[in-house]
């Protein structure tokens, strides 16, 4: 048993704001393997995208532990061990889709031609071959935000954070998305941590689902897909995937107190 | 073309307006001119006159009106006659050779040109200087920022006098020195706030983005703040010299300046040359008109070329 990618130990976060003081992550602990698919789901503010920012150094916890890849979030982000995808694709209106997923290349110094091997290599990862000289504006939403997927796959970093990244987009790009997403996924080995407020997104994609609840914002379940790694649109139709989905549901249930 | 109809209309409002306002302007002094020429005037004697409206002397001498709109030293020139005036120092004299002649409106208008081009420049380095130094530097922003404010509430026609009597002091025999300070004073402004704005404007996420890279300070200003700035930079650009050429022509009215659009405006002052005065404020209107425009073309080909959808 190899050491976890991501580890959390008794995690906690509070924000000290004018109102008093906001817990966003309370006594968090999980483990997340190599080659995982896990979704973080929960209500707003259940801290789930905090996490994720203190996996990626950019927020700092106030207490606990977190480990990547076995070094602190800080050494792990200057060892460019991840990709993060926001929930906006962000793409800089300046630059074509293929200057927009050079970017991070140029930033770490690759070579010019490392840099359009890599470019043509994660386009067509992302099935946007002949996109790389049009600009961002010149691209549907769903297409930006696969842009912005390249990106963060375009140098080695093994994990891929995801932070809601498709949450803007309709339901029907969303679902064609969800399945390249997978595709990727197993063509690329990665490990992805995927925050979602979609209960058959998250059970759809995941091998692993932890439900979060607000106020202070903690997990309230883990949950370990029985799905099989290769799974169709089709599997959300089938008893097990409705089994995993009422589960979850009872999760966010339970975390969520009306008052 | 769906856009002439509406320029035209409110040019022809302009000249329309202007034209009428001639009559009433120049009515005095034509009848002055009249009355002197001989001619019969109601009342007699311009002492007379001068508690009589206006409007009463029209009604009184309408057949006087006529010649307010071609008197030599009008109060409000026509329209024609600032035309007329401006052809004779600018086109006349190419055709004669002599553009550059100290009578043609194209030397004085070159005169000011340079100086209004080195204060431009003077005065867009130093407000992007400022800019980044108020983005990056705390300090700066508290200290650098309400001194640039400051330095607006000040009268450039109060200032402009000690400049060049200071770089005078200083030594500097050439006069667009003095005046290319005063223009960069003007002009470095709207470029240190519009470029402060500018290199504030990418969201957090994008600079998280980049912390995401590891990428270090100068990656992120020219990889992401300066690119970003670039369409805050020309909208403030077209402000500054337009601002540069005010305060060029400001540092061209003291202290006995003979060249450039200013001086030409003074000395039309001074010698009760009023059509002198008007073909050099056209030509000042026309130089800003023709920069402005330049650097809105500079503007559509920059920001296309680098994918910003207009």
């Amino acid at each position: 048993m190899s050491v976890p990618v991501v580890q959390a130990q008794g995690l906690s976060l509070t924000f000290q704001t004018n109102d008093g003081p906001v817990h966003a992550l309370s006594d968090v602990s999980l483990d997340i393997n190599k080659g995982d698919f896990v979704s973080f789901i929960g209500p707003s503010g259940c801290g789930k995208t905090t996490f994720l920012r203190v996996v990626a150094d950019l927020e700092a916890p106030t207490g606990g532990t977190v480990t990547v890849n076995g070094l602190s979030p800080q050494e792990a982000r200057l060892n460019r061990a991840y990709g993060y995808v926001f929930q906006a694709a962000g793409l800089y209106p300046w630059r074509t889709i293929g200057g927009n997923i050079r970017l991070p290349l140029e930033i770490m110094g690759y070579s010019k031609a490392e840099r359009e091997a890599r470019v043509t290599r994660t386009l067509e990862l992302v099935d946007l071959q002949g996109f790389e000289k049009k600009f961002p504006w010149q691209l549907s939403g769903g297409m930006q935000q696969r842009a912005s997927i390249a990106r963060a796959l375009a140098f080695d970093a093994d994990i891929l954070l995801m932070d809601e990244p498709f949450g803007a987009l309709d339901e029907i790009v969303r679902d064609h998305l969800n399945e390249q997403l997978l595709s990727l996924w197993a063509k690329t080995g990665k490990t992805i941590a995927f925050v979602t407020h979609s209960i058959p997104e998250a059970v759809f994609l995941s091998t692993k689902i932890v439900v979060m609840s607000p106020r202070p914002g903690r997990v309230t379940d883990v949950i370990d897909s029985p799905l099989p790694a290769d799974r169709s649109l089709e599997i959300r139709d089938t008893p097990e995937f409705l089994d995993i989905a009422h589960r979850v549901r009872e999760g966010l249930r339970a975390g969520h107190s009306y008052d | 073309m769906r856009n002439v109809v509406p320029v035209l209309t409110v040019l022809a409002i302009i000249v329309g307006v202007w034209w009428a306002a001639v009559a009433p302007m120049n009515m005095r002094a034509a009848l002055d001119v009249a009355e002197r020429a001989g001619d019969t005037v109601v009342p007699e004697g311009s002492v007379q006159r001068r508690d009589i409206s206006v409007l009463t002397l029209m009604a009184n001498n309408a057949q006087h009106i006529a010649s307010g709109y071609s008197l030599k030293r009008p109060r409000l020139p026509t329209p024609t006659q600032v035309g007329a005036e401006l052809w004779k120092t600018t086109g006349a004299m190419v055709m004669r050779g002599r553009a550059f002649s100290k009578r043609s409106l194209i030397y004085h208008g070159w005169i000011t040109l340079q100086s209004t081009l080195w204060g431009f420049l003077l005065g867009t380095t130093l407000g992007i200087l400022g800019a980044v130094a108020i983005v990056y530097s705390r300090v700066a922003n508290m200290s650098l920022m309400p001194w640039a404010v400051i330095s607006q509430t000040i009268p450039i026609v109060a200032l402009a006098p000690m400049i060049i009597v200071l770089s005078n002091q200083l030594g500097i025999q050439e006069r667009i020195v003095p005046k290319a300070i005063i223009a960069a004073y003007l002009c470095y402004f709207p470029v240190l706030v519009s470029m402060v704005k500018g290199l504030r404007s990418p969201a957090a996420s994008e600079l998280d983005l980049l912390k995401t890279y590891s990428a270090g300070g100068l990656q992120s200003f020219f990889k992401l703040r300066l690119p970003a700035s670039v369409p805050f930079l020309f909208t403030s650009l077209k402000v500054g010299i337009a601002a540069a050429l005010v305060g060029t022509i400001v540092g061209e009215l003291p202290t006995g300046a003979i060249s450039g659009l200013g001086a030409r405006i003074l000395i039309g002052d001074q010698f009760g040359t009023p059509l002198a005065i008007w073909a050099a404020l056209f030509a000042a209107a026309i130089l800003a008109g023709v920069l402005v425009t330049l650097l809105d073309v500079v503007q559509r080909i920059t920001l296309f070329k680098m994918g910003f959808r207009s």
